[in-house]
């Protein structure tokens, strides 16, 4: 595939607000993670929880889209100059070239929630004041950055559960690349709610303490919330060789599981050797992995087994999940973020709250930062319904 | 911009459709239109025990996609797919919200795993092993647009065949209030850079800013815009009629799709 430039991008999660923050975390290798008290939630868990988020206000023409998803898009679209590079790409490419690619797993759902809690008693109505398009619906937060950058291009939610934030490079990549747009703004944004909190605790896939992604005592996620974006162009004539670009993405299904991945990684490999094949590259190209690194013994099992199948026992890799938790429908342009990071600053994050590395897993998991030239990184995201994407970025020069 | 497609196979299912050609005859004005509730097909497809677990939306989904790749002759285990849906299963939805409203918040295990987005095209690739990419989308209102510029993309530029699923289901109370979708509808398509055999007709898109196109028969318009994955019902007209043609479909609030048709002799 052709190459694309990250022309900017910023990110929000528990680790920090905007790309200082976030990095000062990655090298500190300080978690986010705290003790759940989110809204009236009664698990025992720990969460990645962003302060602030409902200070964050909308502008008043939006405000039928006022939730904590938006809110927290909103949060991320202020940091790092983003908001005026997407402006700045509109002029300079026209308001119908720039399209809208966002993943989010569960959008604004948490009104929903709150609503169903004050149901009339008689006619069992929702309240008057919730609004279902612009808050439930998947696409309310793709609609809500559209409509608040004034972009009348193509716009989407990609909701592929936790894939989802990195299967919208691809969905951008082709438009792109079919001539239909000249830029696009990609990314994620997941929020805190019940539904997520209580589904994976009942599926007993939520730990009670900080996730421990490939520790021999691993026992669950940390739910996490982030928004992170990124506003990607043609790799243009001269580019700055410290740009960060995206070089590759693979896609693949399982055929296997709604809740569980294919116990040998099948699906992942393939999506792994689908983006190198895209980026043209060997394995050895490969300078360090950013594992999806769930922390349930399933998922990094199987994604151990499939990257070594790959890689080999050598390739540097870890999960950031301990720092940030799992940021679910965000997690893929979060970590989209974090691997751009890695690049620019020469940084191989150490995978935190894991203490004693699960001896079975055969991939070189790093619990300490590595401070090194890095010029390519795969990234893995993997989600229910056994969909699984691989993107890869490397220096331009 | 113009992006382009030959489409080998169809398939439908929605309020007094039951498969394509039913629905050709009605669309193509060889039989009135009879509103009828949407029958769905088991999905015998899939195991019993995944069977058992699926909803009115991924029923739909397996249903038009099967019509849709067994009139193709396109092997599923081979098609990279695209889903596209306004929202994921209501009635699933409704339980959780439910659930987690009474006081010992207790959700199923298997309804959260069937609540995400992208369960039925979960269900697909189990169904029929296919491993091959599939992406999910969610355009609320402009859902089958955005469907199918994805999947017109991604037949341009990895010139592989790529199948389209758009589809959706209504909610229960109270949250159908707030989003009165009537009955489940959902229309797939195979679509494939290069004509073959049994091509049926040439597609290509670009988009515009005319004014849409209605349905000139008043329950077929009343079903157009009532379910968003019916606003293809413009565009299904042409290929019903097998005539060349153009329509405009409805999109975003900015934007429509203008759809060319040539059919294949």
């Amino acid at each position: 595939m052709r190459p694309l430039l990250l022309k900017k991008f910023t990110a929000v999660s528990c680790i920090g607000k905007g790309l200082a923050a976030t990095l000062q975390s990655l090298e500190e290798q300080r978690s986010g993670l705290s003790i759940c008290q989110f809204e009236t939630v009664d698990i025992d868990t720990h969460i990645g929880e962003v302060p602030g988020v409902d200070d964050a206000r909308l502008p008043d023409d939006l405000r039928k889209f006022d939730c904590r998803n938006n809110r927290l898009a909103e949060l991320a679209l202020q940091q790092d100059g983003f908001f005026d590079a997407v402006q700045q790409a509109a002029e300079q490419w026209g308001r119908r070239r720039v399209g809208v690619f966002l993943g989010t797993s569960t959008a604004g759902i948490l009104q929903t929630e709150l609503a169903y809690r004050e149901r009339d008693p008689v006619s069992g109505a929702l309240p008057s004041s919730f609004e279902y398009g612009s808050t439930h619906n998947s696409f309310s937060v793709a609609d809500y950055l559209r409509r608040r950058c004034h972009l009348d291009g193509p716009a989407v939610a990609v909701s592929c559960a936790c894939a989802s934030s990195a299967k919208v490079f691809g969905s951008a990549r082709r438009m792109i690349e079919a001539g239909l747009i000249d830029a696009a703004v990609v990314g994620g944004v997941d929020s805190l709610c019940l539904t997520t909190l209580y589904g994976f605790h009942s599926l007993q896939l939520s730990s009670p303490v900080p996730c421990r992604p490939f520790d021999a005592a691993r026992d669950g996620i940390s739910i996490g919330e982030a928004a992170a974006f990124a506003l990607l162009e043609r790799v243009p004539e001269g580019v700055n060789p410290a740009s960060v670009l995206l070089l590759g993405i693979g896609e693949s299904s399982d055929a296997y599981h709604m809740s569980a991945p294919h116990p040998e990684g099948l699906g992942a490999r393939r999506a792994m050797q689908a983006a190198l094949a895209a980026a043209a590259l060997q394995p050895g190209d490969i300078d360090y992995i950013n594992l999806h690194g769930t922390g349930t013994p399933s998922n990094d099992r199987a994604e151990s087994q499939a990257v070594t199948s790959i890689f080999g026992p050598t390739t540097p890799c870890s999960s950031t999940k301990g720092a940030t938790g799992h940021t679910l429908g965000a997690a893929g342009a979060l970590e989209a973020v974090i691997s751009a990071l890695a690049i620019e600053n020469g940084l191989m994050p150490g995978g935190v709250h894991t203490t004693q590395i699960d001896p079975t897993l055969t991939a070189l998991y790093i619990r300490d930062n590595r401070r090194t030239p890095v010029a390519r990184v795969l990234s893995n995201s993997f989600g229910f319904g056994g969909t699984n994407c691989s993107l890869i970025f490397g220096r331009a020069g | 911009m113009r992006l382009s497609a030959y489409i080998d196979g169809l398939g439908i299912l929605g309020p007094g459709f039951s498969n394509w050609p039913g629905a050709a005859a009605v669309l193509s004005g060889q039989q009135a239109y009879r509103p009828a509730a949407t029958v769905l097909p088991a999905p015998t497809i899939l195991p019993a025990a995944e069977r058992r677990r699926t909803g009115r939306v991924v029923k739909v989904a397996l249903g038009v996609a099967l019509e849709a790749t067994a009139q193709s002759g396109e092997d599923p285990r081979n098609l990279a797919s695209v889903f596209s849906s306004s929202g994921a299963d209501g009635h699933n939805c409704h339980e959780i919200c439910q659930a987690l409203s009474l006081p010992g918040r207790e959700i199923s295990p298997t309804r959260f795993a069937n609540s995400v987005h992208n369960a039925a095209s979960g269900y697909w690739s189990i169904a029929t092993g296919a491993m091959a990419e599939s992406n999910v989308l969610c355009a609320f209102d402009a859902s089958f647009g955005a469907g199918l510029l994805e999947a017109l993309a991604q037949v341009a530029v990895d010139e592989a065949p790529v199948l389209l699923v758009a589809y959706d289901s209504e909610y229960p109370q109270p949250l159908h209030a707030k989003r009165p979708l009537p009955d489940v509808f959902g229309v797939a398509m195979v679509l494939t850079l290069q004509r073959r055999p049994g091509s049926l007709a040439r597609v290509d898109a670009a988009l515009s800013d005319s004014d849409f196109d209605r349905m000139e028969d008043t329950a077929l318009e009343a079903l157009r815009c009532a379910i968003p994955a019916a606003r293809s019902l413009p565009l299904l007209r042409l290929l019903a009629a097998r005539i060349s043609g153009s329509a405009i479909l409805e999109y975003l609030d900015v934007s429509r799709i203008e759809v060319r048709i040539e059919p294949c002799a």
